[in-house]
């Protein structure tokens, strides 16, 4: 058993010396390599962080919310079907939510506008998100003016600026009172942009949702669960849009590898020639190989997962955000939660030592059994 | 569906995987077709290095395959948010027939891999090729599994349609619906205790007998292959429970899962190594007269005979231990 450990010490010492020797061919290869890794491990640590962003966002969400169709068409909901909804065994509690889009031309730019749960405002106080300020100028006391649904002007005193930490989410948001929404909007007073229901057992959930769509059939029932499904499926989606593009540049990559295993220099064939002559065997010359796939593999896949991790969460993802995030005006500025699970380690490892290895098989056993005599003679 | 980066690293895999195996059986045909260690014609010289290139694919293969059972595993369980009323990964793979059939091809595919690579280290022992023509029919037999396999995931990832109501495990492994599962979950779990350790404890005496005394080697290899189902069954049926300290969840798949410390790998690993490793001292058993291998062979038995046994012993170790210190009292 030692014999063997030492055994195989011996070889990589010999392949790392080996390698070392040609280093400008073998950090071209690394160089390649890890770019590949960095990509697609960019790629996928940020899809799965959004994942997790929104995740967490939605913890915090209302078990159900209810809007009315008309038409197809998300509709102002009657504040008395919360009445009929609460009668329903199983709900905790039903609010209603007010909440809009407004266009502001001088930042052109939406703001979406809603009235918080649980914060008293009066009539004239606003609250804006850290974007906004940003983009306005706005600051604890300043004053911004809004052109109501009538085309009149309404006047709101800045209260605060809600924390950036909460950017992602809060950019674009304004808190006002219930009042002041009316005034801009003209919402009627008996109806409510939509209904969110508490429901205190997450097991009821699916059957209350059906409940209520049977009792109001006007209505539709979103589930936080469908919202959350919905949100996994397009990142997922994306990220997996993004990789199969990129699997060109994997086949270019793999085609590359195999290439550099299969055009060995004439110095190389002659190591491989002496060694054989020395009295190794092709299956040692296989483990040596074996032992440099490994080495190149490993350096590259870990120096490429570091570098997409620096990309993805501290550089916040410079390259391609503009696909994976989509783009607005007041884009929020956020740092993602650095998040990595062996899941997606093993996943990038599928994705290139794999096919990597396997684009090297054949060229490693060629250079394997060469024969000894037929190289020295050249 | 099927644009989820995990899907298409499994997709990805075994069309490598089953490429790799059709390259290694043609060229495993020819071999069996022309080979003549008599000869020392080109053909056969060229035969001769084409061996190496086989055993080498065939090595990765095998680890590709075990990589891939678990990735399948954990990117299947990754699935059941998708599917409403799917827990875990029993959710999931209950989606479409292909499901578990495709666990179970897997499973043996691994297996046979295993086996093969045992028979062609045998076989690198002797000088002769003692072993050339049992090993290639053998991957004859394996080829076709491994394409049928890749043929089922296929079809199980394209016919996940989200959004289908399934049962999860919570109703598979439980004891009042039908199915293979709910009978090994509804065994008298006195008596499945019974029969693990007891099986366990067999498997310990033929192994131990094999090993100093080389004899019963057929025994213990089949006590292996049996012992393997029954530490299954056993697991679904009373481990488990020690293990989610919850005495109604039978889950094999769950205790993959992060709250459970992932201590499911290193369980289902040292069963699989434990399997392949006994298995393998019977596949060998028929070899022992030939003579270039006589040498060797008993030998090389003895160590697999021991890899095996320790490999259940700690399965067994790991599973007492959960039991008798769970919080879980039955």
């Amino acid at each position: 058993m030692i014999k063997a450990i030492d055994k195989q010490r011996y070889i990589l010492d010999f392949t790392l010396s080996s390698l070392w020797r040609r280093k400008g061919k073998n950090l071209a290869l690394v160089l390649v390599y890890t770019l590949v890794v960095f990509v697609l491990g960019s790629v996928m640590f940020f899809t799965q962080a959004l994942k997790n962003e929104a995740a967490l966002v939605l913890r915090g969400s209302p078990e159900i919310i209810v809007q009315k169709m008309v038409a197809g068409r998300h509709d102002l909901i009657p504040v008395s079907h919360g009445a009929q909804i609460g009668k329903i065994r199983g709900v905790k509690a039903v609010k209603a939510r007010f909440w809009g889009y407004y266009y502001d031309p001088g930042a052109q730019a939406n703001y979406t506008l809603m009235v918080p749960e649980d914060l008293p405002l009066k009539d004239q106080e606003i609250i804006v998100g850290a974007g906004i300020s940003r983009v306005r100028r706005l600051f604890r006391g300043s004053s911004i003016v809004f052109r109501t649904y009538d085309g009149k002007p309404a006047t709101f005193f800045i209260k605060g600026v809600l924390s950036p930490d909460s950017e992602l989410l809060s950019s674009d948001l304004i808190l006002i009172s219930v009042p002041g929404f009316t005034r801009v909007f003209g919402v009627p007073p008996d109806r409510a942009t939509d209904l969110t229901v508490q429901v205190a057992n997450r097991k009821e959930i699916p059957t209350i949702a059906a409940k209520i769509v049977d009792a109001l059939p006007d209505t539709r029932a979103i589930t936080r669960e469908e919202i959350l499904r919905t949100y996994d499926a397009v990142f997922d989606w994306r990220g997996g849009i993004m990789i199969a593009i990129l699997a060109g540049a994997v086949l270019a990559f793999l085609i590359f590898a195999w290439d550099k295993a299969a055009g060995l220099s004439a110095e190389e064939k002659r190591e491989i020639g002496i060694l054989k002559a020395i009295g190794w065997e092709t299956a040692d010359v296989l483990e040596m190989k074996f032992w440099e796939g490994l080495v190149v593999s490993l350096s590259s896949f870990f120096l490429g997962i570091i570098l997409a991790y620096g990309h993805i969460f501290y550089a916040s993802a410079t390259l391609f955000e503009p696909v994976l995030k989509g783009w607005a005006v007041l884009y929020p500025e956020f740092r993602l939660t650095p998040f990595i699970s062996g899941y997606q380690i093993a996943i990038l490892f599928f994705f290139t030592v794999i096919p990597y290895t396997v684009a090297t098989i054949i060229p490693s056993w060629r250079a394997a059994t060469i024969d000894p005599d037929a190289v020295m003679r050249t | 569906m099927f644009f989820k980066p995990g899907i298409l690293a499994l997709f990805l895999s075994s069309l490598l995987i089953s490429g790799m195996v059709l390259y290694a059986s043609f060229t495993g045909a020819l071999i069996l077709r022309y080979w003549d260690i008599k000869s020392g014609s080109e053909t056969q010289l060229r035969l001769e290095r084409k061996t190496y290139l086989i055993s080498t694919i065939l090595g990765y293969v095998l680890v590709f395959q075990l990589f891939s059972l678990f990735l399948f595993i954990y990117t299947a369980d990754a699935l059941h948010p998708f599917f409403t009323g799917a827990m875990c990964a029993v959710g999931s793979l209950n989606v479409n027939q292909w499901g578990f059939p495709l666990v179970v091809l897997k499973i043996i595919t691994f297996l046979l891999a295993g086996l093969w690579l045992i028979i062609n280290f045998a076989d690198n022992q002797g000088y002769d090729y003692p072993l050339i023509k049992v090993k290639y029919l053998l991957l004859l037999v394996l080829a076709p599994l491994i394409l049928a396999e890749t043929i089922m995931q296929a079809k199980y990832f394209l016919g996940l349609r989200p959004e289908v109501i399934t049962s999860c495990c919570g109703s598979v492994f439980s004891g009042d619906t039908a199915g293979v599962a709910a009978e090994i979950v509804s065994l008298p779990r006195a008596s499945m205790e019974v029969v693990f350790y007891a099986a366990m404890l067999g498997t310990l005496a033929l192994g131990m007998a094999f090993y100093r005394r080389d004899r019963m080697g057929y025994g213990f290899s089949a006590a292996i292959l049996l012992t393997f189902l029954i530490a299954i069954a056993a697991f679904i049926s009373f481990i488990s429970i020690y293990f989610y300290e919850l005495p109604t969840h039978h889950c094999p798949f769950c205790i993959l899962q992060k709250e459970y410390g992932y201590i499911g790998y290193c369980l289902y690993l040292l069963l699989l190594v434990g399997g392949v490793a006994g298995m393998g001292v019977g596949v060998l058993m028929p070899f022992r007269q030939i003579p270039s291998l006589k040498e060797t062979l008993p030998s090389m038995q003895r160590r697999l005979a021991l890899t095996s046994i320790i490999s259940y012993l700690l399965f067994t170790a790991i599973a007492t231990y959960q039991i008798i210190f769970s919080n879980l009292k039955m």
